[in-house]
């Protein structure tokens, strides 16, 4: 059974996989960094343009303004109509499109290897040439509050992470939802947007990444060409947001709605990410994660709450290490029928609790490693999400050398290294826990 | 400026890539099988694409549901081996198998290594034809299949889908979920899970697509291997079934702030001499990208949307031309008139010249781009196969897209755009909207 009920995301531990001689870098005079990725199978490019900038990056009150501005840049430019970005990738036979996190704005192209040089041109054309109107602020701002209402306002899961998200985060901006506030997204004007994209949207604070059937050099010549001429923004201070101070107590949400179908207990304690020269920590954790909740049919979570009791629908672990800042590992239990989630929080804390005496069973581990060696071989299949890999990575304070040690540190880790990990995550008071269930029949009764 | 990209735009038409390379070679197994391969040897690994047709509409009366439960538990224990020590050997392979179900096909995935092909490939065949289905196993999946039919109860996308298509199909399994409801899944026992795989897993339903690291004659013997001993035949097919709904409204009452339409009407079908206008037609009215008549009217004028989309849905035995909006509770009244309208213009008035270049040109641009790994090229094979396609289609389906005339689209859009035939079931709280007789 492999439709897992949508919850969350899981496990991490696709690593970038095309050998190293496939990737070059270099580096424009105005501070563009990049990235080629060769792939000679078959006459596709991906184009992609991310930017060091994220909703973490966001002035205070200006929640999803990072968000905002991904939309408005397929807006019109000095030389572009609005819309005719897009128009133009699709008359080309391409396809586009962006997307914004917490630690970055990505936006990219996929189209026939020969079309990469128009690609590079409207993207550099529009890192500093849009040109917005009035009525683009007022309509597009109906849209992202219609996308709010869609991705986030229906969706009683997406509610209750947002909360857990603030509450996780006494002080770093990672403690707000990408898409915004509604409050503060209501209010999100011209001038805030242009504010965050003359200071962010500039070469020294860009990394393209270009994979496909192309030549590095001849990429090179054309990144000089279209992106070389931009100015940087100057005096762009060092990314430091603020940090979050030691937290000392446990936190407890309870999350109710009538939409609620399928109540669980979600736990993530605030954990290492991958840093620089730094990742053996971050690697353990890839791997505990992996351990205890990866597979619903050998994992320890699986194995001892789905496929031997049949107390849980799923049970789950999750770390992702590609983090500018403090990242979470979490863990999950979904509970079958019949089991309250006070008990079932209970079941996963004794499992936790059992692992930490017992330690990793390494028939297990030695599985995990013989499918991160395996995953180098298909991972070469898809040339666009090694692309990805690198972009998300270098926006996240990790550089080229991090990203193609991170394989063989995974290999490298132990079974004591994992339980230290275990032993440093798992304190309590690093972390929220969450309840999502339907209103309490006492709480429905008004007196 | 834009005189300048206009002028580049056309030089590059000139040498857009009009073909996709991909050397398709028809297999015959020894025992008779019939594939397509394409070889793909950079990569020491092949993916393999096997494709039943039937899938759950051939779930039996009563037994809605059986299909997928089936489909569900067939990785979770095979000969000897329990789920976990199946998935144990699986990931010691570093083997990765999919297991799916939809309307008409149950389909097989599997992405093997070169070096250990036999022992994934007698895993596999464990799988199918040595499923234990035992009762541990059959309650933890029904468990996790009741918890889906659950959440979909209270999630308005498919709300809205599932009362369309009850509306539209009365009694046929294509009215209900493939997941079966609460009732029927509660029901079902090991006994219909096995006939559920008697019926719908036989060799005489096949369609096969391979790509990677693997020679036809080591094809051809993998295949016998693999599939040899399933049964020769399975159930009948079902009967097609004729859409029944009137155009108009039905409201789904659901507390949430943002409501959710489904809408459409009758289809097409996919051998339809009309198929390759209709599929241009509507990439031009509602198709994926963002220059639709339907994303600009509705989302970039005014906002009304965050998206907004058409398709036409070709099953084997109905047809469906399908759309889904979402705007919020005060504002999918307006979304739902724009939409009626946008459709009644283009059926009355049809398309531009410039809007039919310009739909040819990304379609044909964009299917080269398709063919880029084993998986999707495997995945590919086995879907025209599967369309009774001729091996041909590749080389000629892009010249089919340019043959299509302006002429063709006004008639087309005549023919199967019926703005009065619309059905909007909308889910949510819509202000000033009402169910309509």
């Amino acid at each position: 059974m492999s439709r897992v009920i949508a919850v969350l995301l899981s496990a991490f531990f696709a690593a970038p996989a095309l050998a190293n001689e496939n990737v070059t870098t270099f580096e424009l005079d105005n501070g563009l960094e990049a990235i080629v990725i060769e792939d000679h199978r078959a006459p596709v490019v991906v184009h992609m343009l991310w930017y060091r900038a994220g909703a973490a990056d966001e002035p205070p009150g200006q929640s999803g303004i990072a968000h905002f501005l991904e939309h408005l840049l397929f807006k019109a430019t000095e030389t572009l109509e609005a819309g005719e970005f897009s128009e133009i990738v699709e008359a080309n036979g391409g396809s586009d499109n962006a997307f914004t996190s917490w630690d970055y704005t990505g936006y990219f192209q996929r189209v026939a290897a020969d079309r990469l040089e128009l690609m590079m041109q409207m993207e550099a054309d529009r890192m500093r040439n849009i040109k917005l109107t009035e009525e683009d602020i007022v309509t597009e701002r109906d849209v992202i509050l219609e996308e709010r209402n869609q991705r986030t306002d229906s969706d009683p899961g997406a509610l209750f992470s947002e909360q857990r998200r603030a509450a996780q985060y006494l002080s770093h901006p990672y403690q707000i939802p990408i898409i915004g506030w509604r409050h503060e997204m209501e209010q999100l004007d011209m001038e805030d947007a242009l504010g965050f994209y003359r200071k962010y949207y500039a070469p020294n604070n860009a990394i393209l990444v270009v994979a496909g059937d192309v030549d590095p050099d001849e990429v090179k010549e054309m990144a000089k060409r279209h992106y070389g001429p931009l100015h940087p923004t100057l005096g762009l201070e060092e990314r430091i947001r603020p940090q979050e101070p030691p937290q000392l107590a446990e936190r407890r949400l309870v999350y109710e709605d009538a939409r609620v179908a399928q109540p669980y207990v979600i736990r993530t304690y605030l954990a290492p990410e991958r840093d620089s020269g730094d990742q053996t920590d971050a690697a353990a954790l890839t791997m505990l994660a992996e351990i205890l909740g990866g597979s619903s049919a050998t994992s320890v979570f699986g194995r001892a709450l789905q496929v031997e009791t049949n107390r849980a629908v799923y049970a789950g672990a999750f770390y992702n290490g590609v983090n500018y800042d403090d990242t979470t590992f979490g863990v999950i239990i979904v509970p079958t029928p019949g089991l309250s989630l006070e008990d079932a929080e209970a079941e996963l804390d004794a499992e936790i609790a059992k692992f930490l005496e017992t330690g990793v069973d390494s028939d297990q581990l030695e599985r995990v490693k013989t499918q991160i060696r395996a995953s180098l071989i298909y991972a070469q299949d898809d040339v666009a999400s090694t692309a990805r890999q690198y972009g998300s990575a270098l926006t996240s304070g990790l550089e080229v050398e991090d990203v193609q040690a991170w394989p063989g540190l995974l290999k490298a880790v132990t079974e004591e290294d994992i339980m230290d990990a275990a032993r440093m995550v798992f304190d309590r008071k690093n972390a929220v826990t969450g309840f999502f269930q339907k209103p309490t029949p006492s709480s429905e009764v008004s007196q | 400026m834009i005189r300048f990209l206009s002028i580049l735009i056309i030089t590059l038409l000139a040498t857009l890539p009009a073909r996709a390379a991909v050397e398709i070679q028809e297999v015959t197994s020894p025992g008779g099988l019939k594939a397509w391969l394409v070889e793909e040897r950079s990569i020491p690994f092949t993916a393999l694409e096997i494709r039943f047709k039937g899938g759950a509409s051939l779930d039996r009366p009563g037994k809605r549901g059986a299909m997928h439960l089936m489909v569900g538990l067939l990785e979770e224990g095979a000969g000897d081996l329990n789920s976990t020590q199946f998935a144990a050997a699986a990931e010691e392979l570093a083997v990765q198998f999919g297991f799916n179900v939809s309307d008409d096909s149950v389909s097989v995935s599997a992405e093997f290594l070169t070096e250990n092909r036999d022992e994934a490939i007698a895993l596999l065949k464990l799988a199918l034809t040595e499923p234990t289905f035992d009762e541990v196993a059959l309650e933890r999946v029904r468990g996790q299949v009741l918890s889906i039919i659950a959440s979909d109860a209270k999630d308005p996308n498919k709300l809205a889908r599932l009362n369309f298509d009850s509306a539209a199909f009365g009694t046929h399994p294509y009215a209900s979920p493939i997941e079966g409801t609460s009732e029927t899944v509660a029901d079902l026992t090991a006994d219909d899970v096995r006939q559920a795989m008697a019926d719908a897993m036989s060799r005489d339903r096949i369609v096969i697509g391979a790509v990677g690291d693997i020679s036809a004659e080591e094809l051809g013997v993998l295949l016998d291997e693999l599939l040899g001993e399933l049964p020769a035949a399975g159930a009948e097919m079902p009967d097609r079934v004729d859409y029944d709904m009137a155009g108009g409204v039905t409201v789904i009452p659901f507390e949430t702030p943002q409501s959710v339409a489904v809408f459409g009407h009758q289809g097409i079908t996919r051998d339809d001499p009309d198929f390759f206008a209709a599929y241009i037609l509507n990439e031009i009215l509602g198709g994926g990208g963002f220059g639709s008549r339907l994303m600009d009217e509705v989302r970039e004028k005014r906002g009304l949307t965050y998206g907004v989309g058409s398709y036409l849905l070709p099953y084997e035995h109905a047809e469906l031309y399908l759309g889904q909006v979402a705007s919020s509770n005060d504002r999918i009244g307006q979304a739902i008139e724009v939409i009626t309208d946008e459709w009644r213009q283009l059926a009355e008035n049809g398309v531009t010249k410039e809007e039919l270049d310009r739909a040819k040109t990304y379609l044909t641009g964009a299917y080269p781009l398709r063919f880029d790994g084993n998986g999707p090229i495997a995945n590919i094979l086995a879907g025209m196969q599967f369309q009774d396609l001729p091996i041909s289609y590749i080389a000629s389906r892009n010249d089919n897209v340019n043959a299509v005339t302006i002429e063709d689209i006004k008639r087309v859009a005549a023919r199967i755009l019926r703005p009065d035939d619309l059905h909007f079931v909308v889910v949510g709280q819509p202000e000033g909207l009402e169910t309509t007789n």
